[in-house]
């Protein structure tokens, strides 16, 4: 499991914008890259993140090796209801992780 | 300092930008054309916020941020960041709804060397609007080989 | 005449009241941010590990971190800050990884841990971050003082290929410029460090590994008594500048 950073809001006002962030281990071997021996690394990167609130989709990206090693993304959301909030995110090699927060709108 | 001198010497200018090729345009220019489908990009409303300057391109925090009221029947359905000079013109796109509230997404980026990024909302009624931005990647001086 | 000399007294005082700087100024104002705001520094996520690793038992039958230090919040609060330290048990001096390692062969019946192992980074970034935000303060020991000094000789000692020094970079040419980069003053004040050239978590050694290399030295043995001492000359340079762990560099 890759140790994983959120930044998700435990109370919040009903109809309240909240920014989100979330940030995960993980190398993000471009697949241009030579190790010590000349070899190019074969390509392992995350290459979706999909935010649910409530088991519906509000955010979803597509990301490319460009992204940074530790994939750091920052998005927004409406407070809707009370309840889940779950990250995924899903990679080369089978990588699949999810993360789930509880949050509370009064 | 004699011998600091020379270190200082070999270090080669970081500010000298060689001209992107004719292939960095074309694959930056064929990246947009898929996410726009062919529709032209009007400036504005976008705004890419990046460093001008970047001391290291390892991961370089970037953020778009869209003028929109995101509503149900004028909002932002994507985000689309392109490059010009990495292996591959894609960085990130990102899908919205009315429900993200606001327009915005924040990274940490790779930049293979000083380039142009390109940020492209797409709209709810079908429109496409971007920002263009220059930034230089300056050279590290003690990379480890 | 008067004036002058005082613009210069005053000068004399701010160059003196910014002798010392932590290579966090030394940045552009986003990677200042990245630092800053652990929501954002991926140095965290290796804290996080360690803050897991703390509580788990190297083997069913061993004790973990916690069985004895308890909550490290409290028990390893400014422990960092006074490494590396003088080992009563090896009568030498003794770094805060070898520490944790040693403490794993000795105390944990655990398997050995190998330096810079992602495990061995975890730890010491989690046991260092109970420190953020404290003066760093060596030990007055007598026993450390003769490392101490010989990590100042090896500090001023010129090496490689290149024939420098570190006192020459980060004393004499501090602040000024190398290609893009500004040399820092190599104070040790945030490691482990999240740098983004490795973009990963490494250690001061590493960093010191790096430098050797990049004067075309052959660079000293991980846990060497070399590093050590080094290690402990540059904190008790540093003595008094404040804990960063995790710091982000370039």
């Amino acid at each position: 499991m890759a140790r994983v950073l959120l930044r998700v809001p435990t109370s919040v006002e009903k109809g309240a914008v909240i920014e989100m962030r979330a940030l995960i281990q993980h190398v993000m071997e471009t697949g241009y890259r030579p190790n010590a021996e000349g070899v190019v690394q074969p390509r392992d990167i995350i290459w979706k993140f999909t935010c649910r609130y409530g088991g519906e989709v509000v955010f979803n990206a597509t990301l490319s090796p460009a992204i940074a090693a530790n994939p750091f993304i920052a998005f927004t959301t409406i407070a809707t209801q009370s309840g889940l909030i779950t990250f995924t995110w899903e990679g080369d090699n089978g990588f699949a992780q999810t993360e789930t927060r509880h949050i509370t709108v009064t | 300092m004699k011998v600091t001198r020379r270190v200082l010497l070999a270090a080669p200018g970081a500010l000298l930008l060689p001209a992107p090729t004719l292939a960095d345009r074309q694959s930056l220019a064929a990246a947009l054309q898929e996410f726009t489908r062919g529709q032209p990009m009007r400036e504005g409303r976008v705004r890419l916020d990046v460093s001008p300057l970047v001391e290291n391109g390892n991961a370089v925090p970037i953020s778009v941020a869209v003028e929109t009221p995101m509503t149900a029947a004028d909002h932002v359905r994507r985000i689309g960041v392109f490059n010009e000079r990495n292996p591959q013109p894609n960085v990130i796109i990102a899908q919205f709804g009315p429900r993200a509230g606001r327009a915005y997404l924040a990274t940490h980026i790779r930049l293979a060397t000083s380039q142009a990024l390109v940020a492209v909302a797409e709209m709810s009624d079908g429109s496409f609007w971007a920002q263009r931005v220059e930034v230089v990647v300056t050279l590290a001086a003690c990379v480890e080989g | 005449m008067k004036r002058i000399l005082f613009a210069l007294l005053a000068y004399c005082s701010m160059a003196g009241a910014e002798e010392r700087r932590s290579g966090l100024l030394d940045m552009r104002p986003e990677a200042q941010a990245m630092q800053r705001d652990d929501s954002m520094n991926p140095g965290m996520l290796w804290v996080l590990e360690g803050e897991a690793l703390w509580g788990r038992k190297p083997s069913p039958s061993a004790q973990s971190c916690a069985d004895c230090h308890g909550d490290a919040a409290s028990s390893m609060r400014g422990v960092a800050a006074r490494y590396p330290a003088f080992d009563q048990a090896s009568g030498s001096a003794i770094d805060l990884a070898g520490r944790i390692i040693q403490c794993r062969e000795t105390r944990q019946a655990g398997t050995p841990l190998a330096r810079e192992s992602q495990e061995v980074l975890a730890l010491t970034s989690f046991v260092a971050h109970q420190s953020r935000g404290l003066p760093i303060a060596p030990p007055e020991d007598a026993g450390m003082r003769a490392t101490r000094e010989a990590g100042q000789r090896l500090y001023m000692t010129r090496m490689g290929q290149i024939d420098l020094s570190c006192a020459q970079c980060h004393d004499d040419h501090a602040g000024r410029r190398l290609a893009g980069s500004i040399i820092p003053q190599g104070h040790p004040t945030g490691y482990p460090i999240y740098r983004l050239e490795w973009q990963a978590l490494g250690s001061l050694q590493r960093r010191l590994r790096g430098c050797m290399n990049g004067v075309r030295a052959e660079p000293f043995a991980y846990g060497s008594a070399e590093f050590i001492a080094i290690e402990s000359y540059l904190m008790e340079r540093a003595r008094g500048m404040v804990l960063e762990t995790p710091a982000i560099r370039p």
